[in-house]
């Protein structure tokens, strides 16, 4: 289980890293590393060069830019779940950052990475789906800023370019009730399904997302039409699993997860009306 | 490198676990599952617990990393490492390291230590033999003892 052979650089800045990936092609921007190294372990990945911006400390941030909060590319799962900004202003993000992995993932693992990888059984994506984010991104011509729900294209799909790299998440405060259920096997596992829940001003202008329903985070949008239309929460979260195309593996069937996904949805509202 | 410093060359690619292992001969840090699943391979890195199989050596360049051989000082072992003898806390003993090193992390985390936080602090860390009854017990003892000297 040993990677094979590649060039390593260092990139000082998000600047220099765009500077480094236009320097060299097939190279790959190394972060946590905690999904990069263990499919280039397996040799499901060889990329030429890697270059580690995981030494880029500026991009390592939680940051209240008033309505909203900033998070850099960089911050490790760990440092945003015991983030106080987070905990207070946007909880949701502090409590999934924490459901992830393990500590030891958790030490190493970035939010940006998790959201640049677009694994549709990760758990940040979903959360910035259903907080509405805004992603900023950085590439040879500047900066631009895109909609979490234009980011995610596919199963390790997303809108970067080859030269681009992503360098904040924007989050909206928020104040009122939210939910991430996850179900999985062990302790450590991903989600076999995930859940989250944003309430607006009242459970009829929820904001619902899934993980691991199909090959990229999605809407739960039956439920929130179900939701805007008057009905309780409980037959909302009944179309929980509809437009949705999950994947059968060794953690369920995907109609083990059609099955789970109104059950964890219904339970997600609840806990969300009661925060 | 546990509290001296280390110049060294390696090639990208190779895995810290390894360098530390074949390179350095510092074999108390084991390899378990080899896929960041176990947590044998656990270590600290400026202080915070990584699994040393999915970082690569370079990657260490310039931070502090420990290793359980470099946990007793001057003779002296951790208090970590006399609570898991006290607290007959290992058996075959190969995932032992892994889990001192991995308390090690919860504790200088800060933060509460009981019974639930350090078993859902371990989530990373599987041991064959142990039932992690007597794992849990040991690191209590120790977080105890740590907190009441300040010696973290
Ligand atoms: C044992 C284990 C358990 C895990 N459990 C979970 C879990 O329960 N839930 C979950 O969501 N995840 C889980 N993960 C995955 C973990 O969250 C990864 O850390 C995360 O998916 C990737 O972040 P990273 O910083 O490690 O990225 P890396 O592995 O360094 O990079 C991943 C990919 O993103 C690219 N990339 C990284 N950063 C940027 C950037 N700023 N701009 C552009 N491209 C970038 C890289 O080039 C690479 O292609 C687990 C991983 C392990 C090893
Ligand atoms: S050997 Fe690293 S986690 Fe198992
Ligand atoms: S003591 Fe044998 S694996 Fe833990």
């Amino acid at each position: 289980m040993i990677p094979a052979p590649f060039d390593y650089e260092v990139a000082e800045s998000a600047e220099h890293a765009v500077e480094l990936l236009g320097q060299h092609d097939d190279a790959k921007l190394l972060a946590g590393g905690h999904s990069l190294l263990p499919l280039m372990k397996l040799r499901l990945a060889s990329p030429s060069v890697l270059i580690d911006i995981g030494r880029v400390s500026d991009l390592s941030y939680v940051r209240d830019a008033g309505d909203r909060i900033a998070i850099g590319a960089l911050t490790c799962y760990e440092d945003a779940h015991f983030d106080e900004t987070l905990k207070s202003s946007c909880p949701i993000v502090a409590h999934a950052a924490g459901e992830v992995g393990d500590p030891q993932v958790r030490n190493r693992g970035t939010i940006g990475g998790s959201v640049a990888h677009g694994d549709p059984a990760s758990d940040i994506p979903t959360i910035m789906l259903a907080l509405n984010a805004e992603f900023v991104v950085r590439g040879p011509t500047g900066e631009r800023t895109i909609a979490a729900a234009d980011f995610f294209k596919g199963v390790f799909e997303v809108d970067l370019a080859p030269q681009e790299i992503l360098t904040e998440m924007r989050v909206p405060k928020t104040s009122s009730g939210w939910s991430y259920l996850k179900f999985h096997h062990r302790a450590q596992d991903w989600a076999t399904v995930g859940v989250a829940v944003v309430l607006g001003d009242g459970s009829n202008n929820a904001s619902v997302a899934l993980t691991s329903m199909g090959e990229r985070p999605l809407r739960a949008q039956g439920v929130e039409e179900a939701l805007a239309a008057g009905e309780d929460p409980a037959s909302a979260a009944r179309r929980a699993a509809e437009g949705t195309n999950p994947v059968s593996d060794p953690m369920g069937s995907s109609e083990y997860r059609r099955q789970i996904a109104p059950v964890l949805t219904r339970r997600a509202l609840e806990e969300a009306l009661s925060r | 490198m546990n509290g001296a410093r280390l110049e060294a060359e390696v090639e990208p690619r190779q895995l810290l676990v390894y360098f530390l292992r074949d390179n350095l001969n510092l074999t108390g840090t084991t390899v378990g599952c080899d896929t960041t699943s176990c947590g044998a391979c656990t270590i600290l890195v400026d202080g915070k617990s990584v699994k040393s199989c999915t970082m690569l050596a370079v990657q260490a360049d310039g931070t502090e990393v420990t290793t359980i051989e470099g946990m007793a000082k001057d003779g002296e072992l951790h208090p970590l490492q006399r609570a898991f003898h006290d607290n007959h806390a290992l058996q075959c003993g190969y995932c032992t390291p892994g889990m001192i090193m991995a308390a090690a992390g919860l504790i200088q985390r800060g933060g509460d230590m009981s019974e639930d936080d350090i078993r859902l602090g371990l989530e990373g860390n599987l041991c064959r033999c142990t039932g992690y009854h007597n794992i849990v017990k040991a690191i209590q003892q120790a977080a105890g003892e740590m907190k009441s000297s300040a010696t973290v």
